[in-house]
């Protein structure tokens, strides 16, 4: 809800929150029911009945500016612009770009991403030479779009990073290997799908790294629990972590 | 095994496995082994070494495969480490994280503490509201920590290479560091001494001495150990244009830290991408142009060096800049005037008075805080750092609560390491001791 008072306007703006329209907000899935783990009628605080929403998939305008933030044409322009430039298919390859805290994020369509990572590499004006590497998310309530793969590159030659969010569901769980363009991505290609089970296709070994060969699950999605085992401590019995009050 | 009969164990006679013969060598006579082998018409030969092998740099497994003394293969095989800190901090408070990112890699317990901590502040957007002092504070300790874990490395590596004198100097001067340590945070390793939002309490009047000794100490140790390693023949021999890995490699393979700057690029991002004030201090980057764990060694003992003089500028800072090392915002500081009380460290009697006897909303803020935490509004960010081993990044996600959604941390010894292959294949295998101890990976920070 956007206040007309700049004051208010100002302090959302500082909080972040995303400025939207109510029906907006209203039109997303149900992503967390109640508050402090009440769930039976034993409720006194009044919170059983809270409905969390996830935030909308916002898209931020152009110009993007840069890494210091204003509303003027900056840093991330530049690469956006030479990439668009060099990369045909942009308009299709990228479903939207997020400007926030100081950061870019290209959402990009999977089947794209090794094209487009290779632009990026190479394309003069871009030049992003090393990916520090990819890590998994996993967002159970974002249907069709469960696992995300998230892969940040820096450009030594123009002193840049941006980010690169590639989403696949979790009946599919397919993203093309990064492997052939950024060799570096072998053990971090391995680490996301031990954890999440994303299957790379193109890497030359995809095996667990972590985790020992025969186990079973991906124990970085939110659906495994963290396994811990209930504390006796002088006679009280504390949960383990995940099974504790959760304020959130 | 319950159903053979039984006969007796010869530990020389070869096991038969679907691979091949497999000999199995745990002490014991080396020519009947040798014997034993030769027989055998296999040229090539596979060698297990590690996980638990006093030269392989903590729990790490190397498989090679050799013809006579020199590797065609070298393969990798880790996670014997692997303690599901990521996990864990997604079922904690965003102030509990540091305690549990500090043990990831051990030897660099600040560093990964700060870089959490960045992470954090960047998605809180408080970053430029860290007061000057917790951020001085912040540099003094991950360049002490620097040192510290730079010594380690140089240390380890001459006991890999069977020098003991280089190993037992190296432990002798941590242990000053890890005294530093202990003045200031209480502890000596793991120390959760970085927080959000600034560090958990000041630099008494007893740290600072400890700090100063360390300065006066180190410059004449720091060239000790050089007298002894420099141009020592033996140490010449063993790691001259041994373990070759130049620019093209280090880039595709994605290696930052040490390593990279023996190529002869200065990429360090205490220069680069400056965080926690470095581009006010005055250093310089360390670079070798011959790409081998000589430089590399060369590398860290200038490193070790520029570490001095920032703490020295940090320590003249400290001594005028004066004010609060904790974030002046009530929601998400937490408190950082601890005193030593009859049970140990805690509060202080000041803060404890505070909320207790004058102030509600002091009292509400600390009962928050310490139940519930803060809420950190939902996005993510993206930190990285100059730790001593490379770029260490941190990757935190948060849904709008008072947990990570998720944190993952791009920690450089794990990428490091997989650079083993293209520095060992072709060359000896004595070599590859030398080139695994030039990466200097932590296997703490390796499987996290």
């Amino acid at each position: 809800m956007s206040s007309q008072n700049p004051e208010q306007q100002a302090e959302q703006a500082a909080d972040r929150l995303p400025a939207q329209a109510p029906q907006d907000r209203l039109a997303q899935p149900v992503v967390r029911r109640g508050m402090f783990g009440a769930k039976t009628s034993g409720d006194t605080s009044g919170y059983g009945g809270l409905v969390i929403r996830q935030s909308p998939k916002v898209s931020s305008p152009r110009p993007y500016g840069g890494p210091e933030g204003g509303g003027e044409h900056g840093e991330f322009d530049e690469v956006a612009d030479a990439l668009e430039r060099a990369f045909p298919d942009f308009g299709e390859a990228v479903e939207r770009v997020v400007v926030d805290r100081g950061e870019i994020t290209f959402f990009v369509r999977r089947r794209y991403l090794p094209q487009l990572a290779q632009t990026l590499r190479d394309q003069i004006d871009l030049r992003f030479e090393l990916c520090t590497g990819v890590s998994g998310v996993h967002y159970p309530a974002d249907t069709g779009a469960e696992l995300h793969a998230v892969y940040h590159l820096l450009s030594m030659t123009h002193n840049r990073r941006i980010r690169l969010e590639v989403t696949c569901p979790d009946e599919d769980p397919h993203i093309p290997s990064l492997v052939p363009v950024y060799p570096t991505n072998d053990w971090h290609e391995r680490e996301t799908y031990d954890f999440f089970g994303i299957v790379f296709d193109g890497h030359p070994a995809l095996t667990r790294i972590e985790m020992p060969d025969d186990w079973v699950g991906h124990p970085q999605r939110k659906d495994y629990p963290l396994g811990g085992i209930p504390v006796e401590y002088r006679g009280a019995e504390i949960p383990p972590p995940d099974q504790r009050r959760s304020y959130t | 095994m319950s159903s053979t009969k039984y006969t007796e164990y010869d530990a020389y006679a070869a096991e038969e496995a679907t691979e091949g013969k497999v000999f199995n060598v745990d002490g014991g006579d080396w020519d009947q082994v040798v014997a034993a082998a030769e027989d055998s018409s296999d040229e090539r030969l596979v060698v297990n070494m590690g996980p638990q092998h006093p030269s392989t740099h903590g729990v790490l497994r190397l498989i090679l495969t050799l013809d006579g003394e020199t590797v065609n293969e070298a393969r990798v095989g880790i996670g014997y480490l692997h303690t599901g800190i990521e996990k864990n901090m997604e079922f904690r408070t965003w102030a509990q994280g540091p305690t549990f990112c500090t043990r990831m890699d051990y030897l660099a317990p600040i560093f990964n503490e700060t870089a959490y901590c960045l992470g954090v502040e960047k998605l809180l957007g408080i970053t430029d509201q860290i007061p000057e002092r917790a951020q001085i504070i912040r540099v003094m300790m991950m360049e002490i920590n620097r040192i510290s874990s730079h010594l380690v490395a140089i240390a380890t590596f001459g006991l890999e290479l069977g020098a003991t004198t280089v190993m037992l100097n190296g432990f002798i001067e941590r242990e000053y560091a890890l005294d530093v340590f202990e003045e200031i945070t209480g502890l000596r390793m793991n120390m959760a001494y970085v927080r959000p939002g600034g560090v958990a309490q000041d630099i008494g009047h007893g740290g600072f001495t400890k700090v100063r000794e360390f300065l006066d100490r180190m410059p004449g140790r720091i060239q000790q150990l050089r007298k002894l390693m420099d141009a020592n023949p033996v140490y010449l021999a063993r790691t001259k244009d041994v373990a070759y890995l130049d620019l093209q490699g280090c880039m595709a393979l994605g290696i930052t830290g040490p390593v990279l700057r023996s190529t002869g690029l200065p990429w360090d991002l205490r220069k680069t991408q400056p965080y926690c004030g470095y581009e006010t201090y005055e250093f310089d980057v360390a670079t070798q142009d011959t790409c081998d764990v000589y430089g590399r060694y060369l590398v860290r003992m200038q490193e070790m060096e520029e570490s001095l003089k920032i703490i020295e500028q940090c320590l003249d800072r400290l001594s005028t800049v004066k004010g609060p090392v904790m974030i002046e915002d009530k929601k998400i500081g937490w408190p950082a005037q601890l005193a030593i009380g009859t049970d140990g460290m805690g509060n202080s009697p000041r803060h404890i008075a505070h909320i207790m006897g004058t102030s509600m909303e002091a009292l509400i803020h600390h009962f928050k805080l310490v139940t519930e935490g803060f809420r950190v509004p939902a996005g993510q960010a993206y930190a990285a750092i100059e730790s001593p081993r490379g770029e260490l990044g941190v990757h935190v996600v948060s849904e709008g609560g008072t947990r990570p959604y998720r944190v993952h941390f791009r920690d450089p010894s794990f990428t490091n390491l997989q650079a083993t292959a293209a520095m060992c294949e072709g060359g000896m295998v004595a070599d590859v001791i030398a080139a695994v101890a030039s990466i200097d990976p932590v296997m703490g920070g390796v499987d996290r």
